[in-house]
């Protein structure tokens, strides 16, 4: 069977090789690329910018975008036909493609983000180690361990006040870097799409800032989310460990401080879901008025066979309902947690339609073709491109962030 | 011990060293020694007569043998379409498996395996347009590979290097013409070549040499004795999809504005 037979359901006339050739995949790679530009944005907020309000927020946030700079490839890699070449890409970059630029921008990043990190938690890595060595006649466990956090310091092991002062200079300017190197890692994700000029649906030049717009948003919901998520799990080990370590924090303290930083960050997420609602807005209704060629393929697919997709599930539930939801005052964090979610599902359903709808109608304009996700693998093919795939790629970052934080503490005081 | 000023002069020394070597490569830069010959190849074009075609499909069945993409696979380098044009000013095309079979059914296929027939008397106008790779001068596919797996040859033709294409789909989704697709078999890019095999030794190409009616023919735009060529300077000749600025080369005599 040809690639993309097995999805693809053709009407009228669409050219005899016109196949839905990107897939779900394809869909999840700008997703999990605007989780990790959004999750650094939102912990450079504090860092650069010295929201202090988001003390609390920043440090989870970046631990959880270095957990997810791995996944971000993990989809183009179960999109490819020859997944084994992948590597190709970065060794041998065409520069005239824009997915030429992933080597560059994506390890850039990864470089970054891991040096800030690393300045971030030396002092906890030095401490870990110290302690370790301390220990006369370590368990395997702990000789283990002891030499991971050895390597970790890099052989500095200078934890002075001078020395901690430094590396919070190193931490801001690393997260200044950051900012735009993460806004170009998904800009250009956007980018991809953008400048594809045989896609009427795809080209235009506001793709790549309504992706960065709707990756901050997305970033934000899903740190916001997490985030409340170990604030429960934390709450009940508190209760479970109360009476034998009365020094950690009590249940309402833990309580007060959650809510305080929801409450704070959402307000974030809210100013960039309304930059991110009023372009993509913008660029439907330029389409509308200007009316090209395209424009009567591209009305029948957005008003009529998308209209679900597009007006109910991403701009009614994923964005209208949270907007709402985030503007009652007394945000609870149920409503919280509600309104993140939908979030996530507004800026999923958005990469959706534009993947899926892109595709939802052939390049002769006299045609469409609809796109049935394999629900359950009966190939490789269906394997990869179908809802086991995506679900692997969705909770991978979750296993990666569980080993990280054994490593790398979010909740511990360091500095 | 070797000390810093040492060290910096002799790392200079080597790393000059071994950059009089490495600009060998640029004095025999193999383009631009073919450039300097002054001896300008061929630039393959394509003529389409859509008059002559009668939608038989030995070119589509031609080339799928020639070219080995599987008989039966629904992906084809070169296909036909049928464009029939109502009286109420609707047109209806379709081209059943790339009019492998030529079209064997009067009805229009639209899909799900459903046929729309439509009556003798109602029918304004009906003709045949044979489509292929239009071998573009200024190619978006070319443009778009990551790893450089698909170029344009001197002669104009765009290949794709099998042992070399990550299989990304990014060509495809370039492509406005719809040509490209992914070999069933070798799970890369694939597209018409103009059979690239054939016309560089002298040979027509494989839809060429089957179509009994002339309506396709190969030529060379850079030879002005050319018939092809004669044809494309001197006669009203049309192009494919001119708007998304791919300069493409396969010209067409007889285009009606109704073709996609």
């Amino acid at each position: 069977m040809v690639h993309g037979e097995a999805w693809t359901i053709k009407e009228f006339f669409t050219y005899p090789n016109e196949y839905i050739y990107w897939t779900i995949q394809i869909v999840m790679y700008p997703f999990m690329t605007g989780l990790v530009a959004g999750a650094f944005v939102l912990s450079s907020l504090y860092h650069v910018f010295g929201v202090k309000q988001l003390k609390g927020i920043a440090r989870f946030s970046l631990v959880f975008s270095f957990a997810l700079l791995p996944v971000a490839m993990l989809p183009l890699l179960m999109h490819l036909q020859q997944p084994l070449r992948g590597i190709e890409v970065m060794l041998t970059p065409h520069f005239t493609s824009a997915i030429a630029a992933f080597g560059i921008v994506f390890s850039t990043y990864g470089m970054i983000v891991a040096s800030e990190l690393w300045f971030m938690y030396r002092k906890h890595f030095v401490e870990t180690a110290q302690s370790l060595k301390a220990i006369e006649g370590r368990s395997a466990l702990q000789q283990a361990q002891y030499l991971l956090f050895s390597i970790l310091t890099l052989g500095a092991w200078d934890i002075s006040h001078e020395a901690l002062e430094a590396d919070e200079r190193a931490v801001k300017k690393l997260a200044g870097a950051g900012i735009p190197v993460a806004c170009f890692l998904h800009g250009y994700a956007g980018f991809i799409f953008g400048s594809v000029k045989a896609n009427a649906l795809w080209m235009t030049p506001l793709m790549p800032v309504i992706f960065i717009c709707s990756a901050v948003v997305s970033g934000i919901a899903l740190c916001i989310l997490t985030y409340i998520l170990t604030m429960e799990i934390r709450k009940q080990l508190a209760l479970r460990h109360r009476l034998a370590h009365p020094e950690l924090p009590s249940m309402d303290e833990l309580k007060s401080a959650e809510s305080h930083v929801v409450a704070m960050t959402s307000r974030y997420l809210l100013m960039f879901m309304v930059a991110a609602i009023t372009l993509e807005l913008l660029d439907l209704i330029f389409r509308g008025y200007t009316a090209v060629k395209s424009w009567d393929i591209l009305r029948s697919v957005i008003y009529e066979r998308d209209f679900v997709n597009i007006f109910v599930v991403q701009y009614g539930l994923g964005n209208l309902v949270p907007f709402v939801l985030f503007l009652i005052p007394g945000l609870t964090i149920r409503r919280a947690v509600v309104g993140t979610v939908l979030v996530l599902l507004g800026v999923f359903m958005m990469r959706w339609n534009v993947v899926i709808g892109g595709q939802a109608f052939s390049s002769s304009f006299s045609g469409f073709m609809h796109y049935v996700l394999p629900l359950w693998p009966d190939s490789m093919e269906t394997l990869k491109e179908g809802l086991v795939g995506a679900l692997i790629v969705a909770g991978t970052p979750f296993c990666i962030f569980y080993l990280l934080n054994k490593v790398m503490p979010v909740f511990k005081e360091t500095h | 011990m070797i000390s810093r000023r040492s060290f910096c002069k002799k790392s200079l020394l080597i790393a000059g060293g071994l950059a009089i070597p490495l600009s060998c490569l640029e004095l025999f830069d193999p383009k631009r020694l073919l450039a300097e010959k002054d001896e300008k190849g061929p630039r393959w074009v394509f003529l389409v007569d859509t008059r002559k075609c009668v939608g038989c499909g030995f070119c589509v069945k031609g080339c799928k043998v020639e070219n080995e993409v599987p008989y039966d696979a629904n992906v084809t380098r070169t296909w036909v379409e049928r464009y029939v044009v109502t009286k109420d000013g609707k047109t209806h095309i379709d081209s059943p498996k790339g009019a492998r079979d030529g079209f064997p059914n009067k009805g229009i296929d639209i899909g799900h395996g459903k046929l729309e027939e439509i009556r003798d008397e109602d029918i304004e106008k009906a003709f045949f347009v044979p489509k292929l790779c239009n071998q573009c001068d200024n190619p978006p596919c070319v443009q778009v590979c990551p790893v450089g797996a698909t170029y344009q040859t001197a002669d104009g033709v765009v290949l794709v290097d099998r042992n070399w294409c990550i299989g990304c789909g990014y060509c495809i989704m370039g492509c406005p013409y719809g040509v490209r697709f992914f070999h069933p078999v070798f799970h890369v890019a694939e597209k018409c070549n103009f059979c690239y095999h054939r016309i560089t030794k002298g040979m027509q190409t494989a839809c060429v040499d089957s179509c009994a009616f002339g309506a396709r023919r190969v030529g060379n735009l850079r030879d002005p004795e050319d018939p092809v060529t004669k044809i494309i300077m001197t006669e009203r000749v049309n192009v494919l999809k001119e708007e998304y600025g791919t300069k493409p080369q396969v010209f067409y005599l007889g285009l009606s504005k109704e073709v996609k």
